[in-house]
C-alpha cells in the first residue's frame, strides 16, 4: 500500500492548486455576493480540462481518472465552494450518465462535446416533492411513435448549472405504474422551445453555482436522446450520484482544508494578550484536531476514488467518505471562524462563506441520511 | 521550423540558501520551478509554432540532475513537442562556460532553426548561458527579447530588444539565439490532459557517452570550469535604526545633520 500520490498526480495537483490560486480564488467573493457565476472563469475551466478530467481522451476528455478528479475538487473548492459543485455537477453527474450507459453514437453527440470544452452540462433529477424519496418522479415523458420522439412534460428544482448550461439529463416517468422501474433518462438541449429555467435559487451557501427550477412543457426529444433503455432510468441516476459523492467528499474536503489555511495564517498574525493567538496551546490543538480530521476524510475520499478507479464497487466507500466528510467540513469550518472571532464571522474572511458553503455538502447528492442508509445496506444490517 | 528551448530547473525561493564549504547552493528540500525567464520564453516558442502553423516543432533542452525530469514534463504539458535532459556526473559544478559548451553540443546533436532561452535564471543570475551557446554555435544572437515576430517565408526573425533607455530593433537571420525576457509572453497553464500526455511520453535522457564525441572532459564539470568562487555570503540582518527621543525640531535638525555629515544632502 503506497499512500504517496503518483508523478502524473503530484502534477496535476500542482495545475489545479495553481489555477485555483490565481484564476479562480481573486474572483470568489464577488461571484458569491453576486450570485452570478463568472462566465469568462467557466470558459477558463473549460479550456484547461476542468470538465472532462476522467473522461477518455477518445472523446476528447482530459483521459485521468477519479482519483485526478478528485484532486482537482478538492483544490478549486479550497478556494471556492461553487466552482467545486459547477464541476462535479457537470462531471460526474450530467457526464457519468453518458458514459457509463450512452451508445457510441450517443457519446460522440452528447460527451465530446461536454468533455471537450465546448458545452456545459447538468442534472435533473430532484423535483419539489422527490427529494431523497427520487422514486416519487412527477414529470412524464410519452413516447410519440409519427415522429419517434418522447414529449416531456414536469418541473425540475434545485437543478446546478441550469443557469447557463447547454445539456441535461433528465429524469422522466416513461411508465408511471412500474415505480423506479418506470423512469427513463434524456438528454435534453436546454435552448430548446419549452424548456423555461427560472432565476438561481436563493441559498444559504455556494450562491455562485447557478441552481435553478427548470420546467418543461411538451419538450420534444428524439428517441434517439433516451440514454439506457427505457425503465433504466432510476439506476442511471443512482449511478452517477454513487461517483458524485466522491466529488462532494473532495469539495468538502477542500472547503475544510482552505478555512484550516486560512486560520492558521491569522493565528500566527492576530496577537492577543501580546503574543500571536498562535502561540496559545488551545489554539495548537484546534488546529491539530481540524487537519487530522481533514487527513482522515481525505483519505476515505482517496480510497473511494481509488475503488471506482480499479473498476470495483464504491458505492459504499463513497457514501462513507461523503458522510464523514461533509461532517468534518462543518465542523472544520466552524472551528476557523472560532479561531477567527469576530473577522472570522465578517464576509470579508473566506471562512464565512466556506461555513455556508459546507453546510450543502450534508444534504445535496444524498443526504449524510442517505449515505448512512447506502453504508448499513451494503454492511447488511436489516439482512436475516 | 524547428524551435528549440533550453530551460533550467530552479529553487521557487528567494531566500536561497549556499553551502558555506563549498559556495554553492544548496537544493534539497527546496522546491523547484521552471526558471520564470525560461517559461516565457517556452510560451514564445509555442506562439510561434501555432502562428506559423505549418508543422514546426518545439523541443525543450534541460541540462540538470535527474529531478529536472518534472520541469521537461511541465513542458510538455504547456504543449511543447519532444524534451531532452542533459544528465551525468561528469556535468556536475559546471560553471555557465562549461554548461554552455555542453548544451550547445546538445543542440548540433538535436538539430535547431531557432533557439531560445531565458535571460538569466533566478538562481544564478549570470544571463551568459544563453550568450555563449550562440557564440559556442556561432550564430547570431539577441538579448533581452521582449518582442518576437517570426517571418518564415523570409527565414528571418525581428526582435523588438530591451535597453536600458530606449530599445532596438534588431532583424535577424535563421537560425539565431534569442533571449527571453519574462515579458516576452505570459506563460499559459499545462493542459490537465497535456499532463496524462507529459507522462506517456518518453523523455531522452543523455549522458556524457552520447555527448562525448563533441565534447572535452577538461572543459566540463566541476574541473573544466574556468569561474571560481571566492567567496559567497547571505543577506546581512539590518541592525536596528537609532530612534531620536527628541522634540520634533531638533529631530529634525539631528537628522539634517546626519545627512549632511555623510554628504547626502
Amino acid at each position: 500500500m503506497d499512500f504517496k500520490l503518483s508523478k502524473t498526480h503530484q502534477l496535476q495537483q500542482e495545475l489545479y492548486r495553481k489555477f485555483a490560486e490565481e484564476e479562480i480564488k481573486p474572483l470568489a467573493e464577488e461571484m458569491d455576493e453576486t450570485e452570478q457565476y463568472d462566465m469568462e472563469l467557466l470558459k477558463k475551466l473549460h479550456k484547461y480540462g476542468f470538465f472532462g478530467i476522467p473522461y477518455s481522451k477518445k472523446y476528447g476528455g482530459v483521459g485521468g481518472d477519479y482519483l485526478s478528479y478528485a484532486l482537482a475538487m478538492e483544490e478549486v473548492s479550497r478556494v471556492d465552494g461553487s466552482t467545486g459543485i459547477t464541476i462535479s455537477v457537470h462531471t460526474s453527474l450530467y457526464c457519468s450518465c453518458i458514459d457509463y450507459f450512452g451508445t457510441e453514437e450517443q457519446k460522440e453527440a452528447f460527451l465530446r462535446p461536454t468533455v471537450d470544452g465546448s458545452k456545459t452540462g447538468c442534472f435533473g433529477l430532484t423535483e419539489p416533492n422527490a427529494g431523497s424519496d427520487a422514486a416519487g418522479q412527477q414529470t412524464t415523458a410519452v413516447y410519440d411513435a409519427d415522429t419517434d420522439e418522447y414529449i416531456i412534460n414536469g418541473g425540475k428544482v434545485f437543478t446546478t448549472n441550469s443557469g447557463f448550461a447547454d445539456l441535461c439529463t433528465v429524469f422522466a416517468m416513461t411508465d408511471k405504474s412500474a415505480g423506479t422501474r418506470g423512469i427513463s433518462c434524456f438528454v435534453v438541449d436546454l435552448n430548446q422551445e419549452g424548456v423555461t429555467v427560472s432565476e438561481n435559487i436563493k441559498r444559504m451557501g455556494i450562491r455562485a453555482a447557478q441552481n435553478c427550477e427548470v420546467s418543461y412543457e411538451n419538450v420534444r426529444v428524439p428517441a434517439f436522446n433516451r440514454i439506457g433503455k427505457e425503465g433504466q432510468g432510476f439506476k442511471i441516476a443512482m449511478k452517477a450520484l454513487d461517483g458524485g459523492r466522491i466529488g462532494i467528499a473532495a469539495q468538502s474536503v477542500g472547503l475544510a482544508q482552505g478555512a484550516i489555511n486560512e486560520a492558521m495564517a491569522y493565528c500566527k498574525e492576530r496577537k492577543q494578550f501580546g503574543r500571536p493567538i498562535s502561540a496559545f496551546q488551545t489554539t495548537q490543538f484546534k488546529l491539530a484536531d481540524m487537519q487530522t480530521k481533514v487527513d482522515a476524510a481525505r483519505l476515505l475520499t482517496w480510497r473511494a476514488a481509488c475503488t471506482k478507479d480499479a473498476g470495483e464497487n464504491y458505492s459504499k466507500d463513497a457514501a462513507m467518505a461523503k458522510l464523514f466528510a461533509s461532517d468534518v467540513a462543518n465542523q472544520v469550518c466552524r472551528e476557523a471562524v472560532q479561531l477567527m472571532g469576530g473577522y472570522g464571522y465578517c464576509r470579508e474572511y473566506p471562512v464565512e462563506r466556506a461555513l455556508r458553503d459546507a453546510k450543502i455538502t450534508e444534504i445535496y447528492e444524498g443526504t449524510s441520511e442517505v449515505m448512512k442508509m447506502v453504508i448499513s445496506g451494503a454492511m447488511k444490517v436489516n439482512a436475516k | 521550423m524547428k524551435i528549440v528551448v533550453c530551460i533550467k530547473q530552479v529553487p521557487d525561493t528567494n531566500e536561497v540558501k549556499l553551502d558555506p564549504v563549498t559556495n554553492r547552493l544548496i537544493r534539497d528540500g527546496v522546491p523547484s520551478i521552471i526558471n520564470h525567464d525560461d517559461k516565457s520564453a517556452i510560451e514564445k516558442a509555442l506562439q510561434i509554432r501555432e502562428s506559423l502553423n505549418d508543422g514546426s516543432t518545439v523541443t525543450i533542452v534541460c541540462m540538470g540532475p535527474p529531478q529536472a525530469d518534472v520541469a521537461l514534463r511541465e513542458a510538455l504539458a504547456m504543449g511543447a513537442d519532444d524534451a531532452y535532459l542533459l544528465s551525468a556526473r561528469e556535468f556536475g559544478g559546471s560553471d555557465t562556460c562549461a554548461t554552455a559548451i555542453i548544451i550547445s553540443t546538445a543542440l548540433k546533436k538535436i538539430g535547431y532553426d531557432l533557439v531560445l532561452t531565458g535571460r538569466q535564471a533566478i538562481d544564478g543570475d549570470t544571463a551568459q548561458v544563453g550568450p555563449q551557446i550562440a557564440e559556442n554555435l556561432n550564430i547570431p544572437q539577441v538579448s533581452y527579447a521582449e518582442e518576437v515576430e517570426v517571418d518564415g517565408a523570409k527565414n528571418e526573425v525581428l526582435v523588438k530588444r530591451q535597453y536600458e533607455d530606449r530599445y532596438h530593433m534588431i532583424k535577424v537571420q535563421l537560425p539565431c539565439l534569442l533571449t527571453a525576457l519574462q515579458e516576452l509572453a505570459e506563460p499559459r497553464y499545462m493542459h490537465a490532459g497535456g499532463i496524462i500526455d507529459a507522462y506517456a511520453k518518453d523523455i531522452t535522457v543523455w549522458g556524457f557517452d552520447d555527448l562525448k564525441d563533441g565534447l572535452n572532459p577538461d572543459d566540463i564539470g566541476l574541473m573544466g570550469s574556468p569561474t571560481r568562487v571566492v567567496t559567497s555570503f547571505g543577506k546581512m540582518a539590518k541592525g536596528a535604526g537609532t530612534v531620536l527621543d527628541l522634540p520634533a525640531d531638533d529631530a529634525v535638525k539631528a537628522i539634517i545633520d546626519k545627512l549632511e555629515e555623510r554628504h547626502l544632502i
